[in-house]
């Protein structure tokens, strides 16, 4: 009973939806007043239905109702309640209804943070969200519904995907949709302003905080996911070119070229269309990935579903969301996108803009390595495969140089730079970097184990990256503490300008420690029996024993491993084990993290009938930490930007400073 | 400062600059790094490249799988893949994934030596115990396929 409760919320939610998508829109094109005030209250009855719907999904797994085929294909008696809760989106519906709740999320989050702005641009941006609503719902209902029955009930379920099964997979789907999502909102702006023909600066500024927002979210859950593939999948790297994880970085990618360009269009109102163009190609690609991940197109774990309607419809969408909002475009921009300040050939604007081409080229170049081998799949019937070394070819030369340039821009000044500036302003950095070079290629080998050109270039770019925005601090900074006032001065700075830094130093301290942990990892696969002990890089592993260990549904065999280096000695615990429900096995590898390097023991599979003798993996990878931390405070930048002032001042003066800046646009 | 006309100027650069640069690099990597995929039948018919990399898929045969003594450390591996018409001989040294098991589909990624033997330098079975990778499934329906047509032809 309580499943077709979630059906008739559903269907409830999509009658809102539909209201939301129709009636506003037609008030501000009409002018007719009282349907545009209906869009905030149908937002906020739409987020409470869909709410609704999944909360009833997740009473049905807590229950452990088996006679709902979701729950019976993706929950177990025997699962802990933890993963039973998050196995409401551990597959295909449960996940996209996880969509859809976190796209009426947003819808909410806009009609409630919006009150300042004039209320027929906010009925637009609401219709457009309550449009993709109508969409999402539809699939739901026709092609994937969660709430399914399944007659006659089973009796045990079928379990969670033992890979599901993990701490980060609790919170990496819900941070990414939020992101993947969350781009819907830049969008709806785009699309509201192109209607309406308000592309200007304060479109821009109601922008940026929402793309801020989403950005954060999207590389918190990039991280997440990729820290899920280092300890839970075992192979000992933590980013594979996989299509799903590309799935998720090619919206990253030009998500940091439309904040880049929304800045430009904020504070020298240039750049409009092509930030427009930007919002809707950001959110095209988040739904060309979860068409990618969803419709079981690619080979990869998580693509459950294999039913070509579903493709179908996902692909028929995308089709009309993006022809559409490009039609809409062609139409609208050329006459909105001219004015804006004009700007030098060295300024920091041609520095922003440097930045979004090659952003936006290194999107397209995964797109296309991404694509290529379903085009091929299915126009010559060929199975092809294109795999890391193709992603490092093409993408490392498009953003490594923007990478480069990255200190250059923060201190550029907009309009006209000179040369003299920039040097003046960054030549202590540059000498910190080169002199840091110096001493790492001089001591090459004598000091630490050799390291090759690139990974020394790596580095000398990190560095590079986070010297220079130290030095842009310190300017910032140190006439206050000059003049005694240096604590006025550090409050008085605005948060995106902590923001930015914050965010750029992670971009350095992210670039150095990939080159380390690439370049300096060391590893071995070989065979162990127990007593035995394996050297690698210094670190000496001894297999002690092996002992069988029972989880709460899996039963495990546990190996201790002592790892000596110098004088410091520890136990290490990895892990094989079997779920006792699908009797898949699982290898748990045993890491020890530390601030300068991880080491990871995994074990391999049993070698001798008595299982005296395993062949296992072990790697030494440097700095791994660092990677996650340089993610971590590329998104605490997004956090500590979305603090900033600007964007709060912005809802109250808004629409006077528009007309401001579209007047003095074009002078 | 620069006239609006020559900043359309620049704007149409850039765009000529991204794509060009995109085309080049994209156009060369894909034709270094892009592999192919082969069934076992295909390599039998040498169809396959000799001395280049490809994918080749199928079923792991049931009771094939040896490990081979000392070399490599002990976790030298040799097993053969089949579409259940012909059959290819696999070395691969390393760790196997969780998910690889006789009888299941598996990829593998490598060269083919001179001895017929092919040397995987990569194993991929990273799918639950059902799943069979598409390549691999196509690999045994065309065999199958090609197999009736030479029963049923002259």
């Amino acid at each position: 009973m309580i499943a077709e409760l979630g059906v008739f919320s559903m269907v409830l939610s999509l009658i809102v939806a539909a209201l939301l998508a129709c009636l506003p829109l037609a008030g501000a094109q009409l002018g007719i007043r009282s349907w545009v005030a209906l869009a905030r209250p149908a937002a906020a009855l739409h987020c409470l239905l869909s709410l609704l719907s999944i909360a009833i999904l997740t009473w049905c797994f807590r229950v452990g109702d088996f006679s709902v085929l979701y729950v019976a294909a993706n929950s177990h008696s025997e699962l802990p309640m933890v993963y039973k809760l998050t196995a409401v989106w551990g597959g295909h519906e449960g996940s996209m209804l996880l969509w859809q709740v976190m796209l009426a999320c947003w819808t909410l989050a806009v009609a409630w943070r919006s009150r300042a702005l004039p209320p027929e641009f906010v009925a637009r941006v609401l219709a457009v969200l309550g449009w993709i609503s109508v969409g999402l719902l539809l699939f739901l209902l026709f092609l994937s519904n969660p709430f399914t029955r399944l007659v006659p009930a089973a009796l045990e379920g079928k379990d969670l995907n033992p890979l599901l099964q993990d701490p980060g997979m609790v919170f990496h789907p819900p941070l990414l949709y939020m992101g993947y999502v969350g781009f819907a909102v830049p969008f709806a702006f785009a699309l509201a302003a192109l209607i309406s023909g308000e592309l200007g600066a304060a479109w821009a500024r109601w922008s940026r905080s929402w793309t801020l927002a989403a950005w954060g979210f999207l590389t918190l859950g990039i991280l997440l996911g990729s820290a899920w593939a280092y300890y839970v999948l075992g192979w000992g790297g933590w980013w594979f070119w996989d299509p799903v994880e590309n799935a998720s970085f090619m919206p990253w990618l030009l998500g940091t070229a439309l904040l880049h360009s929304l800045i430009v269009t904020d504070q020298r109102g240039a750049f409009r269309s092509w930030s427009a163009l930007l919002a809707i190609c950001a959110f095209s690609l988040c739904l060309l990935g979860t068409f990618l991940v969803r419709s079981g197109v690619l080979t990869s774990v998580h693509a459950f579903a294999v039913d070509p309607g579903r493709g179908l419809f996902i692909l028929c969408f995308i089709v009309a969301v993006v022809g559409t909002s490009l039609w809409l475009f062609a139409w609208r921009a050329a006459a909105l996108g001219q004015g804006g300040g004009q700007f030098g050939l060295l300024s920091r604007e041609t520095l922003l803009l440097v930045n979004n081409v090659l952003f936006s080229a290194a999107a397209l170049a995964v797109l296309i390595g991404t694509l290529y081998p379903l085009a091929l799949d299915v126009l010559r019937d060929e199975k092809i495969s294109v795999g890391p070394p193709y992603f490092q070819a093409v993408f490392l030369p498009l953003v490594l140089p923007a990478v480069a340039l990255m200190a250059l821009g923060a201190v550029a000044r907009w309009k006209l730079s000179t040369w003299a500036e920039i040097w003046r302003r960054l030549r202590a950095a540059l000498a910190w970097t080169v002199v840091c070079a110096v001493v790492l290629l001089l001591s090459n080998g004598r000091l630490g184990p050799r390291i090759s050109p690139a990974t020394l270039l790596g580095v000398t770019l990190g560095l590079w990256c986070v010297f220079g925005t130290l030095a842009h601090a310190w300017q910032r900074l140190a006439p206050g503490w000059r003049e005694g006032q240096g604590w006025q001065r550090l409050a008085r700075q605005p948060w995106g300008w902590w923001g930015m830094l914050m965010a750029h130093a992670g971009v350095g301290i992210f670039v150095l420690a990939v080159s380390l942990a690439d370049g300096l990892e060391s590893k071995r696969e070989t065979s162990v029996a127990q007593g035995e002990t394996v050297e690698l890089a210094g670190y000496r592993f001894r297999f002690d024993s092996l002992a069988p260990a029972a989880g709460p549904n899996y039963d495990a065999q546990r190996a201790q491993f002592s790892v000596r280096h110098g004088d410091e000695e520890w136990l290490m615990f990895p892990e094989k084990r079997v779920f006792r429900a699908q009797t898949m096995g699982l290898s748990q590898a045993a890491i020890d993290s530390g601030w300068t390097r991880d080491v990871f023991v995994a074990l391999g599979e049993p070698l001798d009938e008595a299982g005296r003798s395993w062949s296992v993996r072990l790697q030494i990878k440097p700095f791994m930490d660092w990677i996650w931390l340089g993610t971590l405070m590329m998104a605490l930048g997004a956090g500590l930007s979305l603090m900033d002032a600007r964007f709060r001042v912005a809802r109250q003066r808004a629409p006077r400073r528009a007309a401001a800046a579209l007047q003095e646009g074009p002078a | 400062m620069i006239k609006p006309r020559q900043r359309r100027l620049l704007w149409v650069l850039a765009g000529v600059v991204l794509v060009a640069t995109a085309v080049t690099l994209v156009l060369r990597a894909l034709d270094a790094n892009v592999m192919f995929f082969y069934s076992p039948s295909q390599v039998h018919a040498g169809e396959a490249p000799q001395g280049a990399a490809f994918r080749l898929g199928g079923l792991v045969e049931a009771g094939s799988v040896q490990r081979g003594g000392a070399a490599g450390g002990g976790v030298q591996v040799q097993f053969v893949v089949t579409d259940q018409v012909q059959r290819v001989a696999v070395q691969y040294q390393g760790l196997l994934p969780d998910l690889f098991r006789e009888g299941k589909g598996v990829v593998v990624a490598g060269l083919l030596l001179p001895t017929g033997i092919f040397r995987a330098t990569e194993v991929l079975a990273k799918h639950d115990e059902n799943y069979m990778p598409p390549e691999a499934a196509k690999a045994l329906k065309d065999a199958l396929e090609d197999a009736k047509q030479e029963k049923a032809g002259p």
